[in-house]
């Protein structure tokens, strides 16, 4: 059947119409939401820790446990103060209550004395993932480590594994927890409450898959570390200008 | 300043994770291994004298084998859980491994070479029991009556399979517990190639040492003699397997003292302070070291039957002690150091509740009332004509 | 024949007990075992949702400055201008979302402006930070010192 040029823009334009009007309709009724904009493949989360910025104010602190609900005495991030005499053989290290309240004055000025925080080092080597049983802790597409709350025994083999000691068992919960890297605010395009709340950037998330990440020149133009390299577990938390002392 | 740490400890560090149910339950599969160990001696290395105790090492091997998962059951999170280790187990983690381990052991070497050795006496007893008993028996028969002497001789074949492919599996079963510690790199108190090889020697010493002393606290029960010659032989090989087990253990301390890694300090710190007593007194002077003399002493001098059995018992008592000890040592004394190596913490351990010392104490006993329990349902000694291996055409 | 199973006929017995147990634990599992378990690794996909759909407490500043532009001005040009708003009003999610729901508390000044500036020979020289008791004898910093600008 022979349709004319003027035929095919009117059925066109119908057609067209009928489509917007569809999906219009669509949206007001609030059928399937659109699909989700993030791309688990287009992340690869690290962190970056600037140890000359960190004052120990241990506002990360507070912001985890605020932002995660963590439980009291337990810790998914924490500062130390390392105050190093010179030729000792260990540094002097106190990190009272993980510095949820900062610390008590340091005041001998002849030591070399610095802050350092901690948490999980989201290893791509994990060797907590290897141990647990069950898969019930696991490193994500995105490069987070990260425990199925309503799968975890509570063994707490993933515990001893860690050589950072960044995991603990929720006491109530009776799983075990450790940070997230704020997995909810980090897949929403925020950053993590930690980083959010550090007064001096001492702390700042980084995305290596991202091209314009400036984690890419922190790591050209900076001297870095991970921690206990020798473990070999592909940290993904790179500190700039750690002390040796640091443990 | 936190109550029980000394130096430094990352936060997340100062209370301990694993407590005294993990430490039971390496003793517990341990005494299985070594017990099972000792009824092999017989049955493939064909050591004859100590075949009264073939039956009874099976027994006590499987009364344990039925308690090792209930301290882990207590000690998750969520027990109701624990499923998951064999519905979807991680092939990487040695513990989800260990739950197929234990399966294997328990039905395919343990539970058929206990059906297969006293079957003879389970159709028997099927015959000559009433009521409830009787219907046990029954089922335990699994619906064969088949005693005739060309069926027992293929039940002693086949069960001296099961017996040879049972030692490897033994052998596994506690290597694997001591893997499970040696592999975690990240605790330099437990990261040892040799860890699979001490546990194991260690669990034979307290395998063996438990049997000798069922042995004689069973016959002094019965009030029948002790076989002298049994219960020398078998204190010839715990002697042995002592031997072994100390060298190994000596050999880890002296690697540790002269390497001198960044671990040592720390470590050496806490066993001369935190494991005092449960190391350097417990595991090394009274568990080793006085058993050891006391075996030693007898292969070089004679000395009288109730002498020795005197000797026997301390030495058997003294080493389950000490096993446990260095069950205690390795797991508690291996969360007692801060990872840092700057500090130290302490364990707690309460009386009642779930991971306290009062269900410990009855998850030990627990053993001791199964076993009683297998021993009436299935006799480990000859009373008039029942028993042990029938002649052919008897 | 007959005379195999004579001898061997009671082995059958435990083989198939092994067998029927495997059979009722394969069939158990098959049912029990998560949904798309293995899909992306050895866990359950469903995790990942889980530890997504968590609430959001701190808002970030850039939400703040939406409504509190006079604030965000005061600032941009101070020294607290790089700290979040809600690393010294605490999480404000829920107030961004619905205002009038949650009424931002003022914060403690005395213990808030020290846990930063408290003098420690821990922290950077080059940051400001003085022993405060010489410094003020115990007058609150807010007297002095504005704390969205507060370089005097």
């Amino acid at each position: 059947m022979d349709i004319s040029r003027r035929d095919a823009f009117a059925i066109g334009g119908k057609l067209l119409m009928l489509a917007s009007v569809g999906a219009t309709l669509e949206q007001i009724t609030g059928a399937e939401p659109a699909p989700d904009a993030y791309k688990v493949a287009d992340h690869w989360w690290g962190m970056i820790v600037d140890v000359d910025k960190c004052i120990g104010c241990g506002n990360c602190v507070r912001a985890c446990s605020n932002e995660n609900a963590v439980p009291k005495g337990y810790f998914r991030t924490w500062v130390e103060r390392y105050q190093v005499p010179e030729g000792a053989e260990n540094p002097r290290v106190d990190s009272p209550d993980g510095a949820i309240n900062g610390f008590p004055p340091a005041t001998d000025e002849s030591l070399k004395s610095f802050y350092v925080p901690k948490l999980c080092n989201h290893c791509a080597d994990s060797p907590c993932v290897q141990v647990c049983p069950v898969g019930a802790t696991f490193v994500s597409p995105d490069g987070v480590v990260l425990v199925d709350e309503t799968y975890c025994l509570g063994c707490r083999y993933c515990v001893q594994a860690c050589p950072y000691g960044c995991r603990y068992l929720h006491p109530e919960k009776n799983t075990v927890d450790k940070c997230t890297l704020c997995y909810h605010r980090i897949t929403r395009g925020l950053t993590t409450a930690c980083c959010e709340n550090c007064p001096t950037g001492a702390r700042q998330l980084v995305d290596f898959k991202d091209p314009k990440d400036p984690v890419h020149e922190f790591l050209r133009q900076n001297k870095v570390q991970v921690l206990k390299p020798q473990m070999a577990t592909r940290a993904k938390v790179y500190y700039k200008d750690l002390d040796g002392s640091v443990r | 300043m936190i109550p029980g740490v000394d130096g430094f400890m990352y936060p997340n560090e100062v209370e301990l994770q694993w407590s005294i149910l993990i430490v039971l339950y390496p003793y517990i599969t341990g005494l299985v291994a070594g017990a099972f160990i000792l009824a092999s001696l017989e049955r493939v290395f064909k050591v004859e004298a100590v075949r009264p105790t073939y039956r009874l090492a099976l027994l006590t091997a499987l009364a344990f084998l039925l308690v090792a998962p209930l301290p882990l059951q207590l000690h998750l999170g969520h027990p109701e859980r624990s499923m998951e280790m064999y519905l979807t187990p991680h092939r990487s983690s040695a513990m989800a491994m260990f739950g197929f381990v234990y399966l294997w052991y328990l039905t395919v070497v343990l539970l058929l070479e206990i059906w297969l050795e006293f079957r003879a006496d389970i159709v028997r007893l099927s015959r000559t029991t009433k009521g409830l008993v009787r219907m046990v028996y029954r089922a335990l028969t699994l619906g064969s009556q088949n005693v005739s002497p060309a069926a027992r001789r293929i039940d002693d074949k086949v069960g001296y399979v099961v017996t040879i492919i049972g030692i490897p599996s033994a052998f596994l079963l506690h290597g694997y517990v001591g893997f499970i510690f040696g592999s975690i790199k990240a605790n330099p108190w437990w990261s040892t190639p040799l860890m699979p090889i001490v546990f194991l020697f260690s669990a034979m010493v307290s395998g063996i040492a438990a049997v000798m002393l069922l042995y004689m606290a069973a016959m002094k029960v019965m009030k029948r003699a002790v076989d002298m010659r049994c219960v020398d032989t078998i204190a010839k090989y715990l002697f042995y397997t002592f031997v072994i087990d100390f060298t190994l253990e000596m050999l880890d301390l002296i690697h540790r003292t002269y390497e001198a890694d960044e671990s040592f300090r720390s470590l050496d710190f806490m066993v001369h302070t935190r494991l005092m007593v449960s190391q350097i007194i417990l595991q090394i002077i009274l568990g080793t070291l006085v058993p050891l003399t006391l075996l030693a002493v007898n292969q070089l001098w004679k000395f009288s039957e109730a002498v020795r059995r005197s000797m026997y018992t301390v030495a058997g008592a003294f080493t389950l002690i000490g096993i446990f000890a260095m069950r205690w040592n390795v797991v508690i004394g291996g969360q007692l150091f801060s990872k840092s190596f700057l500090g130290y913490t302490t364990y707690k351990l309460d009386l009642v509740t779930r991971e306290g010392i009062v269900p410990a104490i009855g998850l030990m006993l627990l053993p001791f009332a199964i076993f009683f329990v297998l021993i009436k349902l299935l006799p480990p000694w000859p009373e008039a004509g029942a028993g042990l291996k029938q002649e052919p055409g008897a | 024949m007959r005379r195999l199973l004579n001898e061997w006929g009671h082995l059958i017995r435990p083989a198939l007990v092994l067998l029927a147990a495997l059979g009722v634990f394969l069939a158990v599992r098959a049912a029990v075992i998560p949904k798309e378990f293995g899909k992306y690794g050895h866990y359950r996909p469903g995790a990942l949702d889980l530890v997504r759909s968590r609430a959001i407490r701190y808002a970030g500043q850039d939400t703040c400055v939406m409504c509190h532009e006079d604030e965000a001005k005061a600032r941009a040009s101070g020294k607290h201008a790089h700290v979040a708003c809600e690393a010294c009003h605490g999480p404000l999610a829920q107030h961004a979302e619905d205002p009038g729901s949650v009424t931002p508390k003022l914060p403690e000044v005395a213990d808030l402006c020290r846990r930063c500036h408290e003098k420690d020979a821990a922290k950077p020289k080059s940051f400001p930070q003085v022993a405060t008791a010489e410094h003020s004898g115990g007058t609150p910093c807010n007297s002095c010192h504005q704390p969205h600008n507060p370089h005097l």
